[in-house]
């Protein structure tokens, strides 16, 4: 362990080493294979897409109508679409917007669920019954539905309205997850004596009750990120997310069902990288949740 | 228990009323207006479109405006499309249906796979079979519908033109069993799939808890055979959360129909939604939040009250 070339053999009984809850958490997630294959992927799919004018001799807007729907090639790995554009370059650059749009509309999803949750949670009584009447109501709208409707309003999104949106459409998971964890914490002992020495209410909810309920905010959140990525993609594809010429992996889908006959490579690569993204992240959520919780992996092993 | 379901439906009436007031207020709030197409048009004037918005009501206050709509919608007056005239409640009683069919069959479908995969999977852990399926379950959940519904089209419409690309049947053809069913089969494969994903994970997990349960190894113990064991005592038990986990899903699979309705050009009302949305025909637009909301309500009524139809351990206060 110690990496010592000393040819003692080391001592049978456990050493009693000092090992925080969070670095027992990242041993059990190192345990798992393909959650930190998952991890490795989305890292080379976010650093490519970062380095995207570095990797791509293309440039991702630039109209080249000699060049229009060449097949997969050397030149172009992901062929050409109907402006001539190299698809692999618009995929990169499109990875840039999907990934962002992705993770900063669930921060805006969890900061907003997390003080819903904590005020319905820590408050209780009429706050509780109030936020969550409103939590079932949004609830009760198809998600996609309202998407909608703001995508036709704003004629398109930008980038930040999308975020805005999305987020603020997608936050009601975290704040039930919030929410159950304050009503099964605050009444605690390390709570009460928390109270007892006269720490006020904000001290008590974000150094004693938050960092304890956070294992399930971070699985809900990376999961969070896929069903993102999945929204603003089929958003873009219906045309009313992401506006073109800026590539975003569902709006390079937008022209697939009229160009699926002529040039097939158009519809499946954008999806294919959706695809990749999105399972990476399913995998990474599955094993923060086995590393997260700890009662789960108990339910494996037995 | 009447007593109860009594209690929920009551409950059920500020949550369907708050809904009503959101949408209404998400409608109202938005930039264009409903008259928006005729105020681009040169040939009215200003004066044609105030006699237009005193004869739609909308020179009136908001809120009494949102009680009027309330006040016909609930007599079944659900207004009148602003683009093609015809009244709402016809539209959407035209289109649901088909939406209806379509999403019944994926309710099926899903549900008569489900369980025995599910099962199946649970019972032979870490088999291949388990890792087959585990594997692809996890790869649909993570497949975009709109994407799914387009690779089922190049694969099986446009490469070996086994099925039909679109549509309910074949247009101008008389009434054919099969010709239904063959369009029917992409898309309900295409929304099937993703929740099929989600089920049989779901039902796998919660079928290995109960495995391990005190009772299987009593019901075992006292000589009953493995298959009684299985179905009659772990599935049983199993299956009770799907209820909910199915009832929760149900806004996915309205999203999961429109976004299908719109790849194979089903007539559904997601279609409807999609077309008023981008025409800004807010008496439709209004008429099918509504619709959609109170299904998804009633869905949840519905599912909490199995719920605890199906397991005793729940009490009604």
């Amino acid at each position: 362990m110690a990496g010592s070339a000393i040819a003692v053999p080391l001592p049978v009984a456990p050493q009693a080493v000092q090992r925080s809850q969070w670095r027992m958490a990242y041993e059990r997630f190192r345990a798992h294979r393909p959650a930190v294959a998952a991890v490795v992927v989305l890292g080379a799919l976010a650093a490519l897409s970062a380095a995207a004018p570095l990797v791509s001799p293309y440039d991702a807007t630039k109209v080249t109508l000699a060049e229009i729907y060449e097949r997969p090639s050397l030149a172009h790995p992901f062929g050409t679409d109907a402006l001539g554009r190299d698809l692999a370059t618009r995929i990169l650059y499109g990875g840039r917007v999907s990934l962002a749009v992705g993770v900063l509309a669930v921060t805006v999803a969890v900061t907003v669920g997390t003080l819903v949750g904590t005020m319905a949670g820590y408050y209780g009584r009429w706050v509780d019954s109030v936020l969550m009447r409103f939590v079932d109501m949004m609830y009760s709208f198809p998600r996609l539905f309202l998407l909608i409707l703001f995508g036709v309003f704003f004629k398109g999104m930008t980038f930040g309205v999308i975020i805005l949106v999305l987020g603020l459409l997608s936050w009601m998971t975290t704040s039930r997850l919030v929410r159950a964890s304050f009503l099964s914490l605050k009444h605690r002992e390390f709570v009460e004596a928390a109270r007892c020495v006269g720490a006020r209410d904000r001290r008590i909810i974000f150094r004693h009750i938050l960092p304890n309920s956070l294992a399930p905010i971070i699985v809900a959140a990376t999961l969070g990120v896929a069903g993102a990525i999945i929204a603003e993609s089929t958003l873009s594809f219906l045309g009313l997310g992401i506006q073109p010429p800026t590539p975003s992996w569902g709006n390079m889908l937008k022209d697939a069902p009229t160009e699926m006959n002529i040039a097939p490579w158009t519809a499946v690569f954008p999806g294919l990288f959706i695809f990749l993204a999105v399972v990476s992240i399913n995998f990474i959520g599955d094993g923060l949740r086995d590393a997260l919780d700890p009662r789960h992996v108990v339910s494996r092993r037995g | 228990m009447n007593r109860y379901i009594l209690r929920r439906l009551l409950q059920a009436l500020p949550l369907l009323l708050g809904i009503s007031v959101a949408s209404f207020a998400i409608l109202k709030a938005v930039p264009g207006g409903p008259l928006a197409a005729y105020e681009a048009s040169p040939d009215i004037t200003d004066e044609d479109i105030r006699r237009l918005e005193h004869a739609f009501g909308l020179d009136q206050p908001v809120p009494i405006q949102y009680l009027s709509w309330l006040g016909r919608f609930v007599v079944g007056d659900w207004g009148y499309s602003f683009v093609s005239h015809q009244p709402v409640l016809g539209l959407i009683g035209e289109r649901l249906p088909n939406t209806v069919y379509l999403m019944g069959t994926v309710f099926v479908t899903v549900l008569v796979l489900a369980i025995p995969v599910g099962v199946l999977t649970a019972v032979k852990q870490y088999s291949w079979f388990d890792h087959v399926v585990t594997g692809s379950t996890f790869g649909f959940l993570s497949t975009p519908t709109f994407w799914l519904g387009l690779l089922l089209i190049i694969f099986f419409g446009l490469q070996l033109r086994w099925l039909p690309l679109g549509g309910m049947a074949t247009p101008g053809a008389a009434f054919d069993l099969g010709d239904r069913l063959r369009h029917l089969i992409l898309p309900v494969a295409t929304i099937s799939l993703v929740q099929l994903g989600s089920h049989v994970r779901y039902l796998r997990a919660s079928m290995l808890e109960t495995i391990n349960q005190d009772y299987m190894r009593t019901a075992r113990s006292k000589g009953l055979g493995e298959r009684i064991v299985v179905l009659r005592h772990a599935l049983k038990n199993a299956a009770i959360p799907l209820v909910t986990v199915v009832a929760l899903d149900i806004p996915e699979l309205f999203a999961g129909a429109l976004v299908t309705e719109q790849i194979f050009g089903w007539p559904g009302m997601g279609r409807l939604f999609w077309d008023a949305a981008t025409r800004l025909d807010y008496p439709i637009l209004m008429g099918i939040l509504a619709v959609s909301s109170t299904l998804i309500v009633l869905a949840n009524l519905l599912a909490d009250v199995v719920y605890g139809y199906l397991d005793p351990r729940i009490r009604y206060a």
